[in-house]
């Protein structure tokens, strides 16, 4: 049974798990070697490579997901007609900062961006992209923040290593801000 | 624009909107990046007076970003006037190779980090972009699904018809303590929800005799079920019937129910009498 339906069991399970699924919770569900798992997702991965179809599996948070192709977006707008749900520009501002320095506290950030950053923090708390990891051992022991599989998932991530690599070097030398084509701040973005 | 000159000192007549910025180093980049100066060595007198002259009108925003904006107003004053001040004379004794610190320095180096956090937003802008256009079985999905789950009628409404229940059929009676635990009770109505696939009326809930903290139990009941989106309470006309029905019953239920379905609570309200 295992091995002459393998994958397509392994494409059930997949399309009907919440999260995404990691090898490891496959190879326990389908009572099988880690190594074995591994391998049918392999060849599933390769049919869904074929082209004429509508899905792939995407790695992200640690485990693999059914998901659309971008290609046909369009399609699936039209059917799920979706709020944006884009994040602000403070959002995003303040998620890099805590992907990148984590664990910070709200003290940190706000140091970093200049500005109160409570309201940003409460919304991303919210929106589980961010979670308490524990508490600084400094004055107060303010809450330290961190990412979660959300965050992953949300940007597509395998883990954080795949973080898009910015230059955070502060004795980066001679760095010139250049001017940016179109950037005129007459209108609110975010 | 561009051309014309963005000479230091000479700002350009650009309408610049305070409300814009995400703060004081958000609007400081800016004017560093207008007069694509280098900002490692930024002319602080200048751009000193362009901060002060944005940030005339604070009106735009509310207290506590304009209380961000003074602060970095008055740092930037304080730079600038270390600046003018002449170096102290080198005193021998001193350690001569110290390199004399530059009032910037400390500005600069917020400047360049909040930057780079900025290029890093960037970055995440782009996978989130990316991310838009690929959709998955919905696991992402925070929206709550489903029919709203008060149709018609109110909270309020819900314990307005609640206090009609309290005031009027009751004889009050005291018994000795006893405990309904909450979950027993929300067994026990979903149970009568799962054989009333039509629904009970709300004072059906009620109308079997019992203490006042069952009838308060009862109604706690209720609210979980409905939180839980196991129940919905249903007003079709004003100041009608109150209709509790198990979730899903109703058309509109059952077609979004099929999209998101209930995958934060447990099993749906039907297969709890089996756990009996």
């Amino acid at each position: 049974m295992i091995w002459k339906h393998g994958t397509a069991i392994l494409e059930a399970i997949l399309l009907a798990s919440p999260e995404p699924l990691t090898i490891r919770r496959i190879a326990e569900v389908m009572g099988l070697e880690e190594r074995e798992a591994r391998i049918l997702m392999e060849d599933l991965r390769k049919q869904y490579d074929q082209p004429g179809r509508g899905l792939c599996i995407r790695e992200m948070a640690g485990g693999y997901v059914l998901t659309t192709r971008p290609e046909y977006a369009e399609y699936v707008e039209r059917l799920l007609q979706p709020k944006s749900r884009g994040l602000s520009h403070a959002a995003l501002e303040t998620l890099a900062i805590i992907a990148y320095r984590q664990p910070i506290t709200k003290p940190e950030i706000e140091a970093i961006r200049g500005v109160k950053v409570d309201r940003v923090v409460e919304m991303l708390l919210e929106r589980r992209l961010i979670r308490e990891v524990g508490r600084k051992d400094a004055p107060g022991r303010p809450v330290l923040y961190g990412t979660t599989q959300e965050f992953l998932q949300y940007f597509g991530l395998r883990d954080l290593s795949e973080l898009p690599p910015v230059s955070l070097d502060t004795s980066d030398a001679g760095l010139i801000l250049k001017r940016r084509e179109g950037e005129e701040r007459s209108s609110r973005v975010g | 624009m561009e051309g014309s000159g963005a000479l230091l000192g000479r700002p350009e007549s650009y309408t610049v909107h305070l409300a814009n910025f995400e703060g004081p180093l958000d609007l400081l980049l800016h004017l560093i990046r207008r007069a694509e100066i280098n900002i490692y060595d930024i002319p602080i007198a200048q751009i000193t007076e362009q901060y002060l002259e944005i940030i005339q009108d604070l009106s735009t925003v509310d207290i506590d970003r304009a209380s961000e904006f003074l602060v970095m107003a008055a740092t930037l004053l304080d730079i600038k006037s270390r600046m003018l001040l002449p170096r102290p004379p080198r005193i021998t004794e001193e350690l001569p190779e110290e390199e004399p610190q530059d009032p910037r320095e400390e500005l600069v180096r917020q400047l360049v980090a909040y930057s780079q956090y900025r290029e890093a937003a960037e970055a995440l802008r782009e996978l989130e972009q990316k991310m838009a256009r690929i959709y998955t079985r919905g696991f992402f999905c925070e929206e709550v699904q489903g029919p709203p789950p008060l149709q018609g009628l109110t909270l309020e409404d819900l314990v307005r018809a609640f206090q009609e229940v309290l005031r009027e059929e009751w004889n009050w009676r005291e018994v000795p303590r006893e405990e309904i635990p909450l979950r027993e009770k929300v067994r026990e109505i979903s149970f009568l929800l799962s054989r009333s696939p039509g629904g009970l009326r709300f004072r059906e809930l009620f109308t079997r005799g019992g203490s006042r903290r069952e009838v308060v139990v009862t109604f706690l009941a209720l609210l979980e079920l409905i939180r839980q989106r196991r129940a919905v309470a249903v007003q079709e006309r004003l100041f009608g019937e109150i209709w509790i029905r198990p979730a899903g019953s109703e058309p509109e239920g059952a077609i979004s129910a099929g999209v998101q379905g209930e995958d934060q609570t447990e099993g749906g309200a039907g297969e709890l009498p089996a756990e009996r």
